[in-house]
């Protein structure tokens, strides 16, 4: 919520191309972004429940949950990388795996780049922080659609709204996680939300063909020493992708 | 912390290494064009091209699994609640991209079969 006010940032702060906040710090463009981002925060505390149980179920403690929903902040990676910890899988492919997962963020920092390019480092070091697959691709249409928003409030509202529910869902989600008898099965609702995400990214032939090839090859090769098969599977279905915008034609 | 010691790695101290590791990481990813803009304008073509089949790639690679265990027989792999849940969840993650309608289905399938048909 720091972002919400200037502090040291107020000659960037404030846009200088018209984008003129109107100097209280949660005006008209904050709770722009906050309602807009409200339809997804329903689809997003689920998940963020899901994150709570699956850390409790592979072992980790409240402390170590909520700080890997504040220092991560990524829920692919962050549920990724609890179930392969619950999988005594080692380090370097728990890491391994969560970062091929986060280099999309790449995509949507350049992309959002230019949107944030008038303002001051600070400022932009603390938006880079809560960039999101949902506060990316809100902003941008925003932006696109309502130039003369303040840019970085809108972002900051709908960033925002997203990292509270977020947290306070991984909390309720340890809480309730430690409840519930194991025959209930919960942590299966973490292959759900992953399907929930999948099914809307495989919209051509190679994007599907990617899908396709990465999840065969990752139940091929499940039985493969260190839990390195989410890691192969994932390569392969890129490669796969690839393959397939080359020669598909 | 709970459960520390049945964790690897060195229970506590490996989990909070990989969440700061990964944190970093991905905090770098976030920040790079951002902070870079002006020097760096656009993602290079031999990067961006493989970037658009990360998400489709690593969502399956992280779903069938879960959902999928290889037996001896095929009867044996597909007779199997947790395939039938997804399945199930699949066409409803299809036909409404809702992931809590997504979640209901699922689990509600996987009980339905686990504590009732196959019980």
């Amino acid at each position: 919520m720091d972002g919400a006010s200037p502090d040291g940032n107020s000659p960037d702060g404030n846009s200088p191309d018209g984008n003129s906040p109107d100097g209280t710090p949660f005006d008209s463009d904050v709770w722009a972004g906050v309602r807009d981002v409200s339809p997804l925060l329903l689809g997003i505390a689920p998940f963020a429940l899901v994150a709570g149980i699956a850390a409790v179920n592979a072992g980790l403690g409240l402390a170590e949950a909520v700080g890997m929903s504040v220092i991560v902040f990524a829920g692919a990676s962050q549920l990724a990388a609890i179930e392969l910890i619950g999988a005594n899988a080692p380090l370097a492919v728990v890491i391994g795996t969560a970062v091929v997962i986060n280099v999309r963020m790449v995509m949507y920092s350049a992309s959002i780049a230019p949107h944030f390019a008038d303002y001051g480092r600070k400022l932009r070091a603390g938006l880079a922080y809560v960039l999101t697959d949902q506060a990316y691709a809100l902003s941008v249409a925003e932006f696109e659609a309502n130039p003369e928003r303040s840019r970085w409030r809108y972002y900051v509202g709908a960033a925002a709204a997203l990292w509270v529910v977020w947290q306070v869902g991984t909390v309720v989600g340890v809480v309730v996680g430690a409840g519930v008898p194991d025959a209930w099965g919960l942590t299966f609702a973490v292959p759900l939300v992953f399907l929930a995400l999948l099914v809307p990214t495989m919209k051509d032939r190679p994007t599907t063909a990617a899908g396709v090839g990465g999840g065969a090859i990752a139940v091929a090769a499940a039985g493969l020493p260190l839990n390195l098969g989410l890691l192969v599977g994932a390569v392969s279905g890129i490669v796969v992708g690839l393959l397939t915008e080359v020669f598909g034609e | 912390m709970t459960g520390g010691s049945a964790l690897p790695f060195g229970g506590s101290l490996g989990v909070w290494l990989a969440i700061v590791l990964i944190g970093l990481a991905t905090y770098g990813f976030r920040l790079s064009f951002i902070y870079l803009f002006g020097r760096i304008d656009e993602v290079p073509p031999r990067i961006k091209r493989p970037l658009r089949y990360v998400p489709p790639a690593v969502l399956a690679a992280l779903v069938l699994p879960d959902l999928v265990t290889i037996r001896p027989s095929v009867a044996a792999t597909l007779v199997d609640e947790r395939l039938i849940a997804g399945a199930v969840a699949g066409a409803i993650a299809w036909r409404t991209e809702n992931v809590m309608a997504t979640i209901g289905a699922g689990m509600a399938t996987l009980w339905l079969f686990r504590f009732v048909v196959f019980a």
